[in-house]
C-alpha cells in the first residue's frame, strides 16, 4: 500500500473513495526566475536522483539542452533572450516541468486506473506499471509536460521526487539549487516567501514582478516569481491554463462507462482475492516477464 | 485468469486511443500505487570535497553496503553536504554529476605503456612501470645534470625532465611531490596555476 | 581571496568583472544572491558576454574584451576627480604620502629604465625616496608632487569617460553609473566586493588588471573589511593549496622562493627575503623568512639538514631563469628537454597553442601521464581523425599511463578559494588497479633512491637524504604527511622572553608557525599551514558550523590559513584608534581593558599592539601599508597603464598613438619565434576570447555523461550584428581560424554579443567555450587552445587565453 505520508488523494479512472482522515501538509516549489542561474544543476540533480541515462545530443544553436523535455529529461532549463523594453537585455531562464496542478488535467484525462495519483500533500505522480502508453496525459496537460518513451512506450514526467517527500526530505533539485532559486515547503509558506521576492523585484524596478499561481488549474504545487508576471508568455508559459476541452469532452462520454468499469474492476478484485490471496507477485508472473525480456534482448 | 504485465500492457498499447481500458474488466496485480522507496535508506555516508572548482562544497558519498567486510562497496549517489557552510547542501551541475565522474568510462584502470612509434597502448604491471621510468630519470637526470654553471657558480639543477604537478591533488600529494620535484633539481615544475 | 565565500554575504555592491561566478562557481555566487535577499546588495557585471551573471545582475556593462584596465583607470580617475575616495583609510592604511624617486618616470607609454631590445625594464628607478634613518620619506599633506597620492592622481587623469569609451566600447553613460554605483562605497560602512577569476588573468598584462583592481578597493577602503576585498575565484579544487605549497617553477612553500643562481651565500638569500621595515612601528613579517625556510629545510631532509651544511641549501636547485609551463614547452620544442610528468594536469588542452605542445612532447623521449581519466595529453601521439591529425609512427616519445585514484577514493585535504584547508575521507576503492598519487610517487622516487644508492650518479645528496621517514614507505598515509607539513618540535620549543617556560616539548605537534624557529628544533614543511594538525588533532577535519557572531565567520569549520584567520587584513575594518568602521559587521577591535585586539575573525595583526603604536594593517610589507606604487615588485611598471592585446584590432594603442612601443606591454612573455606568429587584423579581424561553461568543468566533465547530456556539443558564439553580415544562423556549422589554426563548432547566434564601434570601425566578439576534445562521452570536438596565441604576461607568465584575433566563416554541414 501506498506509504501514510502519502495518502492518495485522486487516482485516473478510479472511483474508489480515497482516504480522508489525515491531514498533510500541502506542498510546493516555488521557482523564482529572477535568481535562477540556468546552471542546470536541477537537471543533473533529477537524472541522478532518479537514475536516469540521457541521451547525449546535439548543439542546436542555443543553451537548452536536451532539445525538449524527454523521457529521462523531467526538468528542463529553457532560455529566452528578450527586451521588455528597447534596449534592456534580459536572459529569462525556465526551469520547466511537471507544475503539479491542484486540478490535473492528465490525471483528468488518463484511462488507466492508477497510472496518474494525486497524493493528498499535492503531488501529482505517474506509476509507470499501470501506464498503458495511450498518451492522453500530454493532451490533458496544459503545459505540455508528460511525454512517452520510445523505450517503454509508457509516460514519464516529474515526480517533485515523491519517495524523497515521503521521508522528509526536498526534491533532488530543490536541494542542489545553487542560488536558493527554488525553494521547497508548504504552500502557504511558499506564496508568502514569493511576496517578499516580488516586493523585493519591484524595488529593484520590475513593477511588475509577481507570483504565477494559475487558478483555471486550481492553482499549482510548482509555482514561479516572474520579473514580468503580466507577460508569461516572454518565459514560454501560458498566460491563462486551463484543463483542455478535450479532456472535459472525453470525461463527460466516458463518465457511464467509468462507473461500469468500476464494477467490474470491483468484482475482479474480489475474484483475485479470493483465489490468489492479497497483492502478491507469482513467481510465474516474474519468471514469464524475465523469460520475455531476454526474448526481446 | 491473470495476465503477465506485459502481456497486459500490450493490450492496453493495441487498445489505446478507443477505449478506456477498465472496461477490459481487469487491473494489473499491485493495482495499488506506492511511491519509489527510498534509496539510501541505509547506504553508508561518507563526507568529501567536490574536486572541481575551488569554492570547496562539502559533498556526502553514499555507498552501498554498511561497510561490513564481504561487501564490495560501490558509490550509488552523491549530493551535497547540508552541514556545510558555503555551499549548504547544494551543488552545481558538475557537483551534482560527480558519481558519473567516479565511475566514468573514462576512468583509467591499469598501468600502460606506449612502445616509440607504436599506435597502442599496451598493459603493463606497475612494477615495470616504475622500474622504467625510474631507469629512464635515471639516464637523464646522471646525463644532463648541472652541478655548476658556467661561471664556476653551484647550481645542481636538472633541466631536460620536468613535471606539472596536479592542481586537484590534495595538499598531502602535493607537498610529497614537490619534496620529491626539488630532491630531484627540478626546475621546469609548474602546476595550473599559471594558465 | 583575502576574504572567503560565506563573507561575500555581507558585500553592499558586488562587481564581478573579469569572471563569471555564477556559471563558473555557483555555490560560492549563492552568497551574492544572499548579499542581495538580505542586505539589498546591488550586483554589476561588467563583462564583453552577457553571461549567466549578468542575467541577474543589477546592471550590465559591456567592455571589449582586452581593455579592463583602462576601464578600471576610469574608475580611479573618476573616484579621484570626485573626490569618492575612504580619506582616513587612505591616508593611514596606504602609501598616499610616500615620496618617489626623483629620476622615476612615466613617458609615452614607457617607465623609466625599458630595454627595447631585451623587451625588459631595469627597475632600480621604481623605488621610494629614503631618508638617512633609512625610512621612507613622506609628506602628510599629499602636496609633494613626487608623492605616490599627486602622481597616482596625474596618471590615471588621462583616463576620461570619452577615453574609457574609445579604449572599452563601453557607452558613456553605462561606465559612468557604474562608477557612481561603486563610488557610493567609499563610506565607512558600505562595502563592496570584486569577484574575479581567468577573466583578469589570461591577460599579457593580468597581474596589472588585478592590481587596478585592488587600487580601487584601497581608495574605496574595502580591503580587510567583511564584505570588501579582492576575491580571486580560483579554478581547480587545490590550485590554491598547491600554490600555498610551492609548486611552481621558482616557488618554495609559504611563498618563499627560490635562491637564483647568483646567490650563492646562504645568509645573503636570508637576508634579501627578510626586509627590514620601512617606516617606524612596522611589523613586516618576512623578517621571519629564515624560520620558515630552516623548518621546511629540516621537514625535507631531517637529520641531514645542518647549521653546518646551510640546511642543505646547495641541495636545492638554482634559478637561472623562470621555467614556468610556457618556458617548458618552448624548450621542449625546441629539443632542449628529454622528459616530463605530467600529474593531472593535461598540457596538450590546457597551454596555448596546441600545435606547438603537440610539437614539443612529440620531441621527447618519454612522456609520464598520472591522471584519473584518459586525458588528450596522453593520447596525443594517437590519431584521433581531424580533432588530432598526426601520425603514430612519426611519433618517438615512450609514454607511460599511470591511473591514479580520484577524489573519492582517498583522504586528504584541499584549500578552498577562502583558504580554508578541509578535510576528505575516502568513500570508496579506487577502480582496477588505480593507486593514489602518493603511492604513484612513491614508486617511482624509492626505485630512482634505490638506483642512486646501489649506482651512485649525478649528485645523489639530496635525493638520498630526502627525509622518507613513513610507516609504509611505499604509501606515505596522508596523515603522516599533513602533520609533516603542519610542523613539530625536533627540541622543546621556549618562550623567547623566558628560556624556562616550555611552548612545545620535543616531538610534539606545532600550534602554529609563531612557534617556528631558525636553530633547526622546528621541522615545518609549510610555514602558512603551521597548526592545521595540532597537539588538538587535524584541525583541517573540524565539523563545527556555528556562526556566534551571524556574519559568515564559522571559525570552528575546517582551518584557514594563516592561523586560522578567515579575513586578510582584517586590522584595516577598524579606525586607527581599532573601532570598527561597521560595528553591526565586526571582524576585530580593539579592546583596550584586556589589551588585545579580538572579536569575530582571528587579528591579521599582532595581537596585543596598541592602536596608538601606530603599527599598520599591511603587515607582511615592510611599510606597513598597502601600496598603489608598487616599487619594483611588478615586471612592467609601478601603476598600471592600458596597453592592447598582442593581437588587437586596434593598430594603436588609443592611450599612445605614436608609440608603437607601447602598443602592446612592452615586457609581456613572447619568445622570438612566436613573435611572428600573431594575426593581423586585416585577415583575422575579430576578438576572440575563450571561457568555461556552467555545465562543464575544464576537459574533466566531458567524461561524465550527466555533463554530457546537458552540454554535449561544441559551438562558438557570436554576436547577432555579425551573424546577419557573415549570414550564419543558430546552428549553422561554422570554421573559427586564428593564426594558428582552426577549429570547427555550431554557431550560437545571440543578442548577449554586442558589437562595439572603436575609431569608426566596428568591433565584433566570438565566444569560444572550451570544453571539448577527443576523449570522453561528450561529443568530439576540437581542443580550443587550437587557436590561442603562446604568449604570457609579464609577471605571471599566464597565456593571453582571453583575447586574440579570429576569422569567422559559414561552412557547409559535414554529414
Amino acid at each position: 500500500m501506498a506509504l501514510q505520508s502519502l495518502d492518495i488523494q485522486a487516482r485516473s479512472a478510479t472511483t474508489t473513495a480515497v482516504p480522508g482522515v489525515r491531514e498533510t501538509l500541502d506542498v510546493a516549489k516555488l521557482i523564482d526566475i529572477s535568481k535562477c542561474i540556468g546552471c542546470k544543476a536541477c537537471q543533473v540533480a533529477c537524472m541522478q536522483w532518479n537514475d536516469l541515462q540521457g541521451e547525449i545530443g546535439h548543439n542546436h544553436g542555443d543553451y537548452q539542452n536536451p532539445r525538449d523535455l524527454n523521457d529521462t529529461t523531467w526538468t528542463l532549463m529553457r532560455f529566452y533572450e528578450v527586451e521588455p523594453e528597447p534596449d534592456r537585455l534580459e536572459w529569462l531562464i525556465r526551469k520547466d516541468g511537471c507544475m503539479h496542478c491542484a486540478d490535473p488535467g492528465c490525471l483528468a484525462a488518463c484511462p488507466a486506473p492508477g497510472a496518474i495519483v494525486r497524493y493528498s500533500n499535492g503531488i501529482v505522480d505517474f506509476h509507470q506499471e499501470h501506464c498503458i502508453g495511450c498518451g492522453y496525459c500530454i493532451t490533458g496537460c496544459p503545459f505540455d509536460i508528460p511525454r512517452l518513451s520510445k523505450k517503454d512506450e509508457k509516460a514519464y514526467k516529474c515526480t517533485l521526487c515523491s519517495d524523497r517527500v515521503a521521508v522528509g526530505l526536498a526534491p533532488a533539485c530543490v536541494k542542489t539549487c545553487p542560488t536558493g532559486a527554488i525553494t521547497f515547503g508548504g504552500k502557504d509558506e511558499m506564496i508568502r516567501h514569493a511576496e517578499t521576492r516580488v516586493a523585493d523585484l519591484r524595488e529593484r524596478g520590475f513593477v511588475k514582478a509577481g507570483l504565477y499561481d494559475p487558478p483555471g488549474v486550481g492553482g499549482t504545487h510548482v509555482m514561479y516569481v516572474l520579473q514580468h508576471a503580466d507577460r508569461p508568455e516572454l518565459y514560454g508559459l501560458p498566460k491563462d491554463p486551463t484543463i483542455s476541452p478535450l479532456v472535459e469532452l472525453w470525461k463527460g462520454a466516458a463518465k457511464p462507462l467509468a462507473i461500469a468499469t468500476m464494477a467490474l474492476v470491483g468484482l475482479a478484485s474480489l475474484f483475485h482475492y479470493v483465489t490468489k490471496g492479497p497483492n502478491a507477485v507469482s513467481r510465474e508472473i516474474e519468471k514469464e516477464t524475465e523469460h520475455e525480456e531476454e526474448e526481446q534482448a | 485468469m491473470t495476465l503477465s504485465r506485459r502481456q497486459f500492457f500490450k493490450v492496453c498499447a493495441a487498445g489505446a486511443g478507443t477505449t478506456s481500458l477498465a472496461l477490459l474488466g481487469f487491473s494489473p496485480d499491485q493495482a495499488l500505487a506506492e511511491v519509489r522507496a527510498f534509496k539510501l535508506a541505509r547506504a553508508t555516508e561518507t563526507r568529501n570535497t567536490c574536486p572541481y572548482c575551488s569554492v570547496g562544497c562539502g559533498v556526502l558519498i553514499y555507498t552501498l553496503g554498511d561497510g561490513s567486510k564481504n561487501v564490495r562497496s560501490e558509490v550509488i549517489h552523491v549530493e551535497g553536504d547540508p552541514d556545510h557552510p558555503v555551499n549548504r547542501g547544494t551543488l552545481c551541475p558538475k557537483g551534482a554529476g560527480l558519481k558519473d565522474f567516479i565511475q566514468s568510462e573514462g576512468r583509467l584502470l591499469y598501468p600502460e605503456y606506449r612502445a616509440p612509434n607504436s599506435r597502442e597502448w599496451q598493459r603493463i604491471s606497475w612494477d615495470e612501470a616504475f622500474t622504467r621510468i625510474a631507469q629512464l630519470m635515471k639516464e637523464d637526470r646522471d646525463a644532463n645534470f648541472i652541478a655548476t654553471n658556467e661561471a664556476g657558480q653551484t647550481v645542481n639543477r636538472w633541466l631536460t625532465t620536468g613535471m606539472l604537478a596536479a592542481s586537484a591533488s590534495s595538499n598531502e600529494t602535493g607537498y610529497l611531490t614537490h619534496k620529491f620535484a626539488r630532491s630531484l633539481g627540478m626546475l621546469a615544475f609548474d602546476n595550473q596555476a599559471r594558465v | 581571496m583575502t576574504n572567503h565565500w560565506v563573507d561575500i554575504k555581507n558585500a553592499d555592491l558586488v562587481l564581478i568583472m573579469g569572471g563569471n561566478a555564477a556559471e563558473a562557481h555557483p555555490c560560492g555566487f549563492k552568497w551574492v544572491t544572499e548579499a542581495k535577499a538580505h542586505r539589498k546588495a546591488r550586483l554589476v557585471v561588467v563583462d564583453p558576454r552577457f553571461t549567466r551573471s549578468a542575467a541577474v545582475a543589477d546592471y550590465y556593462a559591456p567592455i571589449r574584451a582586452g581593455s579592463d584596465i583602462a576601464f578600471l583607470a576610469g574608475l580611479i580617475n573618476y573616484l579621484l576627480s570626485h573626490d569618492r575616495i575612504h580619506h582616513e583609510y587612505v591616508r593611514n592604511y596606504t602609501d598616499f604620502s610616500f615620496l618617489v624617486k626623483t629620476d622615476f618616470a612615466f613617458e609615452d607609454g614607457l617607465y623609466s629604465g625599458y630595454d627595447a631590445e631585451t623587451h625588459k625594464y631595469d627597475r632600480s628607478t621604481w623605488g621610494y625616496q629614503l631618508g638617512e634613518d633609512g625610512y621612507v620619506v613622506t609628506d602628510p599633506t599629499l602636496q609633494d608632487p613626487r608623492c605616490v597620492y599627486q602622481l597616482m592622481k596625474a596618471h590615471y587623469a588621462r583616463y576620461t569617460p570619452e577615453m574609457v569609451e574609445g579604449i572599452c566600447g563601453t557607452p558613456r553613460d553605462a561606465f559612468l553609473k557604474v562608477c557612481e554605483m561603486i563610488a557610493e562605497t567609499s563610506a565607512p560602512d558600505r562595502a563592496m566586493t570584486i569577484m574575479y577569476a581567468l577573466g583578469w588573468t589570461q591577460h599579457s598584462q593580468g597581474s596589472q588588471i588585478i592590481r587596478t583592481g585592488a587600487m580601487v578597493q584601497l581608495l574605496l577602503g574595502n580591503i580587510g573589511k567583511p564584505g570588501g576585498g579582492m576575491n580571486a575565484l580560483r579554478g581547480h579544487s587545490n590550485i590554491q593549496g598547491l600554490t600555498d605549497l610551492g609548486l611552481l617553477s621558482n616557488l618554495l612553500p609559504g611563498y618563499m622562493t627560490l635562491p637564483g643562481e647568483k646567490e650563492q651565500d646562504f645568509t645573503a638569500y636570508l637576508e634579501k627575503r627578510s626586509p627590514k621595515p620601512l617606516r617606524p612601528g612596522q611589523m613586516s613579517y618576512w623578517q621571519n623568512y629564515p624560520k620558515f625556510f630552516v623548518s621546511t629545510m629540516k621537514a625535507w631532509f631531517g637529520d641531514a639538514a645542518t647549521a653546518d651544511n646551510d640546511w642543505g641549501y646547495h641541495w636545492l636547485p638554482k634559478l637561472d631563469k623562470t621555467h614556468d609551463i610556457l618556458q617548458v614547452f618552448e624548450d621542449m620544442n625546441a629539443g632542449r628537454m628529454n622528459g616530463y610528468i605530467c600529474q593531472g594536469f593535461n598540457p596538450l588542452a590546457s597551454a596555448p597553442c596546441k600545435i606547438k605542445v603537440s610539437g614539443a612532447l612529440s620531441k621527447l623521449k618519454y612522456l609520464v601521464v598520472i591522471d584519473p581519466l584518459a586525458t588528450e595529453t596522453s593520447e596525443f601521439w594517437q590519431n584521433h581523425g581531424e580533432y588530432n591529425a598526426v601520425d603514430p609512427t612519426r611519433i618517438a616519445t615512450e609514454v607511460f599511463r599511470l591511473p591514479s585514484t580520484c577524489f573519492a577514493e582517498e583522504d586528504g585535504s584541499l584549500v578552498n578559494s577562502g583558504r580554508w584547508l578541509q578535510w576528505h575521507w575516502k568513500a570508496a576503492n579506487p577502480p582496477g588497479e588505480a593507486r593514489n598519487d602518493q603511492e604513484i610517487i612513491a614508486g617511482i622516487f624509492l626505485k630512482l633512491r634505490e638506483l642512486y644508492r646501489t649506482d651512485g650518479g649525478a649528485f645523489p645528496d639530496p635525493i638520498l637524504n630526502l627525509a622518507w621517514r613513513y610507516k609504509q614507505p611505499h604509501s606515505p598515509a596522508p596523515d603522516e604527511l599533513a602533520r609533516e607539513f603542519s610542523g613539530r618540535a625536533l627540541a622543546d620549543v621556549t618562550d623567547p622572553k623566558d628560556a624556562t617556560k616550555v611552548l612545545v616539548k620535543k616531538g610534539e605537534q606545532l600550534n602554529g608557525f609563531a612557534e617556528l624557529r631558525d636553530d633547526g628544533s622546528t621541522a615545518c614543511g609549510c610555514w602558512i599551514f603551521a597548526g592545521a594538525w595540532s597537539e588538538k588533532g587535524n584541525l583541517m577535519a573540524r565539523r563545527d558550523n556555528s556562526d556566534p557572531y551571524g556574519i559568515g565567520q564559522t571559525l570552528d569549520w575546517a582551518f584557514a590559513w594563516p592561523a586560522n584567520r578567515r579575513v586578510l587584513y582584517n586590522r584595516a575594518s577598524c579606525d586607527p584608534a581599532g573601532k570598527p568602521y561597521d560595528p553591526s559587521r565586526m571582524l576585530v577591535a580593539w579592546d583596550g581593558l584586556s589589551g588585545r585586539w579580538s572579536g569575530s575573525d582571528i587579528p591579521d595583526f599582532k595581537a596585543d599592539s596598541n592602536p596608538a603604536d601606530g603599527m599598520g594593517p599591511f603587515i607582511m610589507n615592510p611599510e606597513g601599508v598597502a601600496r598603489f606604487f608598487a616599487r619594483d615588485m611588478m615586471a612592467d611598471g609601478p601603476f598600471p597603464e592600458h596597453y592592447e592585446p598582442l593581437e588587437s584590432p586596434l593598430a594603436k594603442n588609443p592611450m599612445h598613438p605614436d608609440n608603437p612601443l607601447a602598443r602592446s606591454n612592452p615586457a609581456a612573455r613572447v619568445f622570438e619565434g612566436d613573435r611572428e606568429n600573431f594575426g593581423k587584423p586585416d585577415r583575422f579581424p575579430y576578438v576572440a576570447t575563450t571561457y568555461r561553461l556552467t555545465e562543464h568543468f575544464h576537459y574533466w566533465t566531458k567524461h561524465c555523461r550527466s555533463n554530457a547530456v546537458v552540454q554535449p556539443e561544441q559551438f562558438v558564439e557570436i554576436g547577432e550584428a555579425l551573424g546577419a553580415e557573415l549570414g550564419i544562423r543558430s546552428g549553422d556549422p561554422v570554421r573559427v581560424r586564428s593564426q594558428r589554426g582552426f577549429i570547427v563548432a555550431v554557431a550560437v547566434v545571440t543578442k548577449r554579443l554586442r558589437s562595439f564601434v572603436l575609431d569608426g570601425q566596428p568591433v565584433h566578439t566570438v565566444g569560444i567555450p572550451i570544453h571539448w576534445g577527443f576523449t570522453g562521452v561528450a561529443r568530439n570536438g576540437y581542443l580550443a587552445n587550437t587557436l590561442t596565441p603562446f604568449v604570457g604576461d609579464a609577471n605571471t607568465q599566464t597565456p593571453e587565453f582571453k583575447s586574440f584575433l579570429v576569422n569567422v566563416e559559414k561552412i557547409q554541414r559535414v554529414v
